[in-house]
């Protein structure tokens, strides 16, 4: 462990915690061979589908994190930029990941039964994916997704996630490069181009990101459709995301690496965490309140799912921890500067957020009787969380310098107090 | 005994208001108060002024709107006028969280406003109490009470000292009374 307060200090990547995350990636396959090999296809699948969803979301709002600081032209988080660019870094990896698990799980089918009919269907999106739903006179048609068929279709589908992912991947590593060019070169010159980049990164995230989460989550459940649904998704990736970003961040600190994030860097995080948690809240109770209130049938369905007895105490718990807890425990600028308080609430805000994705997951897949909580959901995180934590950390030990030295808001960042 | 009630020392630029502060804290002079045009960072960790209550203030008021516009609606909604809305409960709390987000919102930021006014003195049509009306403008003042056993004039040679452009003795404590 170093502890000197240089600026070019790098960091390794060695100890327990490759170990530990090496044994949690071998913990995850294991487990995901188990679930396939016991005949628990669907729920492995539906499992794999909520760690790689959460995991691609995390990266990518890592390079919405780098994209926002330039945009906004902000001193505070030039010193701890490393961390959001390691997220997007292994973004590439995560999306590859995505997709691949989103293609098997269209290809691969099995017996299964959708509304009292005993069909063939894929392992996900079993609902408009099955075979003939879209073929006039045959037993699965359904004129609703059949209606939809023009954007809900295999080709286009699969096309727009690599083509979201691509393009995400694509300026979250310009991101980083220009970052890593403006080390060796100084000047303002990458600083201006991050500007730029950075803008448009915001205004092709800002339109697809809700398409995103429409097509990788909400068309689980074909039938409904809630615009809403984009910017829940979004605070939601954006809380779990910042919380990922304070913990590793405190970790950091720990081990003595990026001394010079303070309390008021800290404070700053927080008070982000607080306000995103809060965001969330907001836009989870306004999707809702409009199904609650207008009340249509194909509305009212969603949650109708998940008021059933084997969701609904989850489905509770889901508010509490991420709305009640951030409330209470972060409210107070006292509980913002305790280190232990905020990692506690960030730890809680994690699997606050993976429960989040699981009442929106689980419903349209395995359904209310296959749901379960076991070893496959925890090995499946487990292993995702490990794979993570690798891929993440060794990206930052790549970085020549753990800051970005010649950032012309770094002084800001160093001396930042509030 | 002079007649002398405070002592201002004016200065023209933040950073030498600051080394003024520091050279009095050295000498034990006790500081009433400091008025700045801006707000200047770390003046008030440096002067030892305790945090703002003012966000405990605001939880209280939001906490107060919060419940009253619950209970009100309650109140109209299910006790005495109870109504079918959309087949509903007449009950129906999500339908009451809007309004009660937006009083909690109401009642915190009103509070928060008419507690600042209340513990600086500001009402509408009250004269604002200012030691030196150049504070509002474009100077840096420290006020010392005069009260203390120190020589005034040392109290000014540390302010002439720090850079001070000019010390004022005052024999009233505001140039402005209500």
């Amino acid at each position: 462990m170093n502890t000197h307060n240089s600026l070019d200090g790098q960091f390794e990547f060695t100890g327990k915690v490759k170990t530990y995350s090496l044994a949690a990636i071998a913990v995850g396959v294991l487990v995901i061979l188990i679930g396939f090999f016991t005949g628990q296809g669907e729920r492995t699948f539906a499992n794999l589908l909520l760690m790689s969803y959460y995991f691609a979301c995390v990266c990518t709002a890592g390079v919405f994190f780098c994209a926002l600081q330039y945009v906004a032209q902000a001193g505070w988080s030039a010193s701890l930029l490393r961390i959001p660019q390691a997220f997007a870094k292994v973004l590439p990896i995560a999306a590859v990941i995505l997709i691949v698990i989103v293609f098997a799980g269209l290809h691969f089918t099995h017996h299964t039964e959708i509304e009292g009919k005993h069909v063939v269907a894929p392992y996900l999106y079993k609902i408009w994916a099955l075979d003939g739903v879209t073929t006039k006179g045959n037993a699965n048609y359904d004129a609703i997704l059949a209606g939809k068929s023009g954007y809900l279709n295999l080709g286009f589908f699969l096309g727009r996630m690599v083509l979201f992912l691509g393009a995400y991947s694509i300026f979250g590593r310009l991101l980083v490069k220009y970052s890593e060019t403006e080390d060796e070169l100084g000047g303002l010159f990458y600083y201006k181009k991050s500007f730029t980049i950075s803008a448009a990164f915001l205004v092709v995230f800002g339109f697809t990101q809700p398409l995103f989460a429409f097509d990788t989550i909400m068309s689980l459940e074909a039938h409904f459709f809630s615009t809403m649904f984009g910017w829940y998704n979004f605070a939601a990736m954006w809380v779990s995301t910042l919380a990922i970003i304070t913990l590793t961040a405190i970790w950091l600190r720990t081990k003595g690496y990026m001394e010079w994030i303070t309390q008021d860097h800290l404070h700053n995080l927080g008070q982000l965490i607080f306000g995103f948690s809060i965001f969330w809240t907001y836009v989870w109770f306004a999707q809702f309140l409009l199904i609650y209130y207008a009340n249509i049938p194909e509305e009212t369905v969603y949650f109708f799912r998940r008021w059933e007895p084997e969701f609904k105490p989850w489905f509770w718990l889901n508010i509490v921890i991420n709305f009640l807890a951030p409330l209470l425990i972060i409210m107070a600028r006292d509980s913002k500067r305790k280190t232990n308080v905020l990692a506690t609430t960030c730890v809680i805000l994690i699997f606050g957020h993976w429960l989040d994705y699981y009442i929106m997951i689980m419903p349209g897949t395995v359904g209310a009787e296959g749901r379960r909580f076991d070893y496959i959901e925890i090995g499946v995180f487990l292993g995702f969380a490990g794979l993570f934590t690798f891929l993440m950390l060794t990206a930052l030990s790549k970085f020549k310098s753990l800051v970005p030295k010649k950032h012309p808001f770094l002084q800001e960042s160093l001396h930042h107090h509030i | 005994m002079s007649s002398t009630k405070y002592i201002l020392g004016v200065f023209d630029d933040p950073d030498e208001l600051m080394h003024g502060i520091d050279k009095l804290q050295k000498n034990s002079v006790p500081i009433y108060d400091v008025y700045t045009p801006m707000p200047i960072h770390g003046i008030d960790a440096k002067l030892g002024i305790k945090d703002s209550r003012l966000g405990y203030a605001a939880f209280m008021f939001g906490c107060v709107g919060g419940s009253l516009i619950f209970g009100l609606v309650y109140y109209f909604l299910v006790h005495d006028w109870p109504m079918d809305i959309g087949g509903k409960n007449y009950f129906a709390i999500p339908d009451f969280i809007p309004v009660t987000f937006e009083w909690t919102v109401l009642f915190a930021s009103y509070g928060m406003a008419f507690t600042f006014f209340f513990s600086t003195h500001l009402f509408p049509g009250r004269a604002p109490r200012v030691m030196d009306l150049r504070a509002t403008n474009d100077k840096f003042v420290i006020a010392i009470d005069a009260k203390g056993n120190i020589p005034h004039e040392d109290i000014t040679n540390i302010l002439k000292e720090a850079g001070a452009s000019e010390v004022k003795h005052n024999d009233r404590k505001y140039v402005s009374y209500e």
